[in-house]
């Protein structure tokens, strides 16, 4: 894979002083699909403005394709589609007018082939002549969508595409972006909800004031990060671990009828099977045995606790 | 020059007047029969004519200069405030165009509406007064740039209001009183002297005079001054405009 967009040391201090960006870089290859994570305020909205022409960069470069998105800002412009956070539509317009509108304003002759595709593929095809007022919210996202690829972009930036929307729609908007992929658009979305990030991404970036901690493959970043659990379910509440098991990273559950051993599962050893045997030699009844497994979740909140606040 | 975006932001904007358009054509077909049955008919009885020519006939260039200039005033701040109130602003800043394509789009289309409301009252008034038109050419080039620099005005207020209480403050507390006060329906040699040195700082006063020049032949500041002002004018909004895009004032972080 090439890249299709590098930023190299990018940095935005706004007017009152606050540093929303302390550097980041970054490259993106071209059809695969990153997912930003970070909590509010941490910098993710103010990435993609500042890749989109909304805020002007303090410093650093970002080119899209090889375009300058300062120089070159026509060419490098013409290739991205952006689906803002914030439901921002002319109300009064129809649905179809406000597409074509896009269209054009991205220097695009009108087709209307491919307009009709767009809204047949976000199901909005039958409400086209629709005024925007008179659409329910979920619409009224998936016509930023349809509005955002009304140009035939070839990267895509979903800033939190699925904030409010219920979980049938969120699973359509998956589709939508799993159909978007096949097509060959990179996408970038950003997100708090790290199931979405889960479930779609490629990859998994994690920000948090103002700097990328880490941009990793996903499955990579869960293998690594990635700890297994085994709570075993005692038979009778104990008041402390026995000294047998001192050697085993064992904590007692809340009640003390609970044992829970944290492992990796990369190890060459995982230590469980001499952990079972020291809890039959420590003469303790077992009733059950679960295995957990931490998520994207549990990995991030770990790197942004990590964090100086 | 991206043409297809500065025509697709027109076609947008156009496509919102045509929607309103019988608002948009009774309106000024209203006020302006209402100008005449007030100003024509109850104060002609008492003014026959000004400088030779009748006060109804008068009165027209005024009217129109009037309209055209709160029309593409307000039709330029609302076209370019609304993307603000909206949000939808982010796709202008997103897209891959330049300042001067977005105000060529913006102000067009402002333009536009005002040219066809003035021609809307030069038609109606046909209905009330006989008008004869000596320098259609200078008429037509008056109005033009008069419905163009105000609309690039227009667009300035829209760009500076953060409120829709700002958007009305400058057409209403400034624009207005300098258009009545700038000899719309009078001249200014009806004036006491020391009031028609005050006037001569009101920028509208060479507007008005150029414009009635080129319907009668008669004005109240050499025509040339007129041509200068409105020309000025034009190139000093468009100088702003510059800034305001170069630097984001308002629009860009």
């Amino acid at each position: 894979m090439t890249a299709i967009l590098t930023i190299t040391d990018l940095k935005k201090t706004y007017d009152d002083g606050f540093k929303a960006l302390k550097g980041v870089s970054l490259t993106i290859e071209r059809g695969e699909i990153l997912a930003l994570l970070g909590p509010n305020g941490a910098g993710k909205t103010t990435l993609i403005s500042t890749i989109c022409g909304m805020v002007t960069p303090t410093s650093g470069t970002v080119t899209v394709d090889g375009h300058d998105t300062q120089a070159d800002y026509r060419a490098a412009r013409a290739m991205i589609g952006l689906v803002p956070q914030e439901i921002a539509l002319q109300p009064f317009e129809t649905v179809i007018n406000t597409v074509r509108f896009s269209r054009g304003l991205f220097g695009k002759a009108r087709n209307d082939a491919h307009i009709e595709s767009v809204l047949r593929k976000l199901s909005l095809w039958d409400k086209k002549d629709t005024q925007i007022t008179a659409l329910s919210g979920g619409m009224k996202r998936r016509v930023l969508i349809a509005k955002a690829l009304s140009h035939e972009p070839r990267i895509l930036f979903l800033d939190e595409p699925t904030a409010g929307v219920d979980v049938a729609l969120r699973k359509d908007m998956w589709d939508t972006v799993a159909d978007l992929k096949a097509d060959g658009v990179t996408i970038i979305l950003t997100t708090h909800y790290i199931e979405e990030a889960e479930a779609i991404a490629d990859r998994v970036g994690v920000i948090t004031h103002g700097e990328l901690l880490l941009v990793q493959d996903k499955e990579t970043l869960m293998a690594q990060m990635g700890k297994k659990q085994i709570e075993v379910q005692l038979g009778e509440a104990i008041k402390a671990i026995p000294e047998s098991l001192a050697r085993f990273d064992v904590k007692l559950g809340e009640g003390g009828d609970s044992l829970v051993y944290t492992y990796d599962t990369h190890g060459e050893r995982t230590g469980i099977t001499g952990l079972l045997v020291a809890l039959a030699e420590a003469g303790l009844v077992l009733r059950d045995v679960q295995t957990r497994q931490s998520s994207l979740e549990d990995i991030f909140v770990d790197l942004v606790d990590g964090e100086p606040a | 020059m991206n043409w297809t975006a500065i025509w697709a932001i027109y076609k947008f904007e156009m496509q919102r007047f045509f929607r309103t358009l019988m608002q948009s054509f009774l309106s000024p077909v209203l006020s302006t029969s209402l100008y005449f049955v007030v100003f024509g008919a109850a104060i002609g009885s008492r003014i026959d004519e000004v400088e030779g020519v009748s006060y109804g006939a008068f009165i027209v260039p005024g009217l129109i200069m009037l309209s055209v200039i709160t029309q593409a005033i307000s039709n330029a701040s609302f076209g370019i405030y609304f993307p603000k109130f909206t949000g939808t602003i982010y796709e202008l800043l997103s897209a891959p165009v330049n300042f001067l394509e977005i105000v060529f789009g913006y102000v067009g289309a402002a333009a536009t509406k005002a040219l066809f409301i003035g021609v809307v009252i030069l038609f109606t008034a046909q209905f009330f007064v006989d008008l004869t038109i000596a320098h259609p050419l200078a008429m037509v080039l008056f109005l033009l740039l008069t419905c163009l620099s105000f609309a690039l005005m227009g667009f300035i207020i829209g760009i500076w209001a953060e409120n829709f209480e700002q958007l009305q403050l400058v057409p209403l507390l400034i624009v207005t009183p300098l258009i009545f006060l700038g000899g719309s329906f009078y001249s200014i040699s009806m004036l006491p002297p020391v009031w028609q040195t005050i006037t001569l700082f009101n920028p509208v006063v060479y507007l008005i005079s150029g414009f009635r020049w080129s319907f009668f032949g008669l004005a109240d500041v050499p025509i040339g001054l007129s041509l200068l002002a409105i020309a000025g004018f034009t190139a000093l909004c468009l100088g702003f405009i510059w800034w305001i895009f170069k630097t984001g004032w308002r629009i860009r972080a």
